[in-house]
């Protein structure tokens, strides 16, 4: 926990105050580069970064405070908007974009999750013996695929006349272009996680059926509960506990949301929390990486995946510890 | 098409191990390779590998493996290989080796213009160019009577035409998902800069805002997926008949004519980039690709390293890939695939602007021109967003105060 867990968080947190940089000087460079037949010579102003004496370039670290968390959430600059009463606008700053993709799409993805979960796994309940392991084993096979490679199958089956796009169009008799615009780019983002995540639920769940005690539901049947009612007062609750660790994990999981929109090469309408860590993190063609700012926005993404658990975490507490009457 | 390129690494296995007489010398030094990942690197490195003791890895990551990898000790790589605005971090780190040595020992069949120089020194060995240019289809246009753009005025003509005749489903195509590079060649059309004397930035102006005005004129003319479609997308639109023109790589001409891909075999030709306006400078650069020797290596293992470099840029391999690339190497004549950036770079287009500081331009202009075309944020205040990005980015750098 100490090594695996503690430290790297502590590191990350410590990086998110400091900024290391070269010392640079600037000189004036002629550079020759080709053209086709001879070559093109540019003569223009150039840093280049001081060495020591082992001919390492010399790096400083100074301490910025909270500059680099200033820096990712561009507090003053919402502030100006929401002033404005222009909330637009606010979603033009890309923290706030991502997070307001982030929470839509955790907080979709999840009762859609839940509902077909249970509902997958109530039906599969009621199949014949028989056919049951093959059910099981073709339902599971989205989970199997990795989400980059699906995303990516994503993209193709509906980019331009992608064969899923040309089948819609030809269905609804009109023009579609699914990545022409931001929220149907969306749709499919939250479509291809439900798809995804739909049968581990349904496993879990699955499972938990098998446990159910069947007496339970006999005397509901006796007293003359509906299928709904037994499903609402004694299938639901005593699944309680497996709902409740589905929610955990799957809060967990879609609040970091990234796969999607590299696969679907989506960043240019839909970024997410964790894809604006990346984006800080990975070098450009010069090299040039902010890892102050990548520390600073992984440090709250964690801190809003803490917010958003609180909640179920809570209420799971409560139940193992009652308070004493 | 895919089976085809199957069969080909699978000969090429064999050949690269049975064929080491082809080399000019038996290589007894282990050489490591790595390059990113396309049909050239893949023809340069098979020849390098009939040489003997030589491993190449290619991959289109390269660039950070290539700094981790030099700056290891001893070196991960001999011999890097790399398009020309990654060259700036190996050089700042020191991490390369100044080539002019082993030029004069084994470099005869080298051309002049070959040799990437900064301050006088060689620094890396170029094999070929590439820029972003027109291709057309010659077929609509004739038909239409409309004469070859040369500008985006006459582009815009053009376009009302070819919509109007319903030939094809878009007009134009051009590398959106990637917009910056877009607006950067187009704002050096209109003949801006980037940056004052002390790196502070200077895009907020009548050529930023006439750039993005006329890349989002011309996205009027493009699939409203723009935003999505990189360089693939782009030339299968193209050759899938969807759309009469395009801004596209040099190194995908070829492509056209290939039947296993293409529904236009014959019918697109590449043309000079277009300029913004008559009078201006095409809105293109120029990139080249080569190779770079690790700083760290010893020198005999520089010496063999460069000297199986220079088997893979020899003739041979420039004849034998001929439409792999527009290679700058001895004895390769330019054919037709050629003509656009051969013209591209008649009209003026310069090189790219590399650096450390536009690296940090780039993701500015990528987090923001996003925005401005998908009518989020107008003109001015996209541009004044660009800066404002790139300022913290410099300041964290140490560029400005």
């Amino acid at each position: 926990m100490l090594i695996f867990i503690a430290a790297p968080l502590l590191l990350v947190l410590i990086n998110s105050f400091y900024v290391t940089a070269s010392k640079f000087e600037t000189v004036e460079t002629e550079s020759c580069t080709p053209g086709i037949a001879g070559e093109i010579c540019v003569t223009e102003l150039r840093t280049r970064p001081l060495l020591d004496e082992d001919d390492k370039v010399i790096r400083q670290t100074r301490y910025v405070g909270l500059q680099s968390y200033r820096n990712v959430l561009e507090l003053e600059k919402a502030a100006g908007f929401l002033i404005n009463n222009d909330f637009r606008s606010i979603l033009t700053i890309d923290f706030w974009k991502a997070l307001r993709f982030t929470l839509t799409f955790t907080f979709i993805t999840l009762p859609i999750m839940l509902a077909a979960g249970l509902g997958i796994a109530l039906a599969v309940n009621m199949v014949s013996e028989r056919f049951r392991g093959q059910i099981i084993f073709v339902s599971l096979l989205p989970l199997i695929i990795t989400p980059v490679i699906g995303a990516l199958s994503i993209r193709w089956l509906f980019i331009g006349d992608g064969i899923l796009t040309a089948a819609l169009e030809m269905i609804l008799e009109r023009d579609i272009a699914m990545f022409a615009q931001a929220w149907t780019v969306e749709v499919l983002i939250l479509f291809y996680r439900v798809w995804h995540i739909v049968p581990f639920a349904f496993v879990v769940l699955y499972a938990g059926l098998q446990t159910l005690n069947r007496d339970t539901l006999e005397s509901a049947i006796i007293d003359g509960a509906s299928r709904w009612e037994r499903v609402r007062y004694v299938v639901v609750p005593y699944l309680m506990p497996l709902i409740v660790f589905l929610t955990v994990i799957h809060l967990m999981d879609s609040y970091r949301v990234f796969e999607e929109i590299v696969g679907l090469g989506a960043e240019s309408h839909v970024i997410s929390l964790q894809w604006i860590t990346y984006d800080y993190l990975r070098p450009d063609d010069a090299g040039n990486r902010a890892i102050s700012r990548a520390s600073a926005s992984a440090m709250l993404t964690m801190v809003g995946i803490v917010f958003i658990l609180a909640l179920p975490l809570r209420q799971t507490w409560r139940d193992y510890h009652p308070r004493r009457k | 098409m895919i089976k085809k390129r199957a069969l080909a690494a699978l000969a090429a296995v064999f050949v690269g191990t049975a064929a080491h007489a082809e080399c000019a010398f038996e290589n007894e030094i282990e050489i490591r390779m790595l390059s990113a990942s396309f049909p050239a690197w893949v023809g340069v490195t098979d020849a390098m590998k009939e040489c003997g003791n030589v491993e190449a890895e290619l991959n289109n990551e390269f660039l950070e493996k290539m700094q981790e990898g030099f700056a290891a000790f001893p070196p991960l790589y001999h011999i890097g290989g790399l398009y020309g605005t990654a060259i700036v971090p190996l050089m700042d780190a020191n991490l390369i080796r100044p080539l002019d040595d082993l030029v004069e020992k084994y470099g005869q069949n080298l051309n002049t213009n070959q040799l990437i120089k900064v301050d006088g020194k060689t620094m890396a060995i170029a094999m070929m160019v590439n820029a972003q240019h027109l291709m057309y289809r010659e077929d609509i246009l004739d038909e239409l009577g409309i004469p070859v753009p040369s500008t985006y005025v006459e582009l815009f003509d053009a376009a009302e035409k070819i919509q109007a005749s319903g030939k094809v489903d878009y007009v134009f195509g051009g590398n959106f998902r990637t917009a910056w590079l877009e607006f950067v060649n187009m704002y050096l059309g209109y003949g801006g800069s980037f940056f004052d004397a002390e790196w502070k930035p200077t895009i907020n102006n009548e050529q930023g805002v006439a750039s993005l005005e006329t890349l989002k004129r011309l996205t009027k003319h493009m699939d409203p997926e723009f935003l999505a479609s990189d360089t693939t997308y782009t030339a299968q639109q193209l050759q899938k008949r969807k759309i009469a023109m395009a801004t596209l790589w040099a190194s995908r001409a070829q492509a056209m004519d290939d039947p296993d891909e293409s529904e236009v075999v014959g019918l697109v030709k590449p043309a000079s980039a277009l300029a913004p306006e008559a009078g201006m400078i095409p809105a293109a650069t120029l990139w080249w690709d080569g190779i770079v020797i690790a700083s760290g290596i010893s020198d005999e293992e520089a010496d063999a390293a460069f000297r199986v470099a220079m088997e893979g840029l020899d003739t041979e391999m420039a004849l034998a890939n001929p439409g792999a690339a527009i290679w700058l190497i001895k004895g390769y004549e330019p054919g037709k695939y050629a003509d656009g950036a051969i013209a591209t770079v008649a009209n003026g287009a310069r090189p790219y602007p590399a650096s450390s500081q536009m690296g940090l331009m780039q993701s500015a202009i990528a987090g923001n021109i996003f925005d401005y075309l998908r009518g989020e944020k107008d003109a001015p205040t996209a541009l004044a967003d660009m800066e404002s990005d790139y300022i913290v980015s410099a300041r964290e750098a140490g560029f400005i105060n």
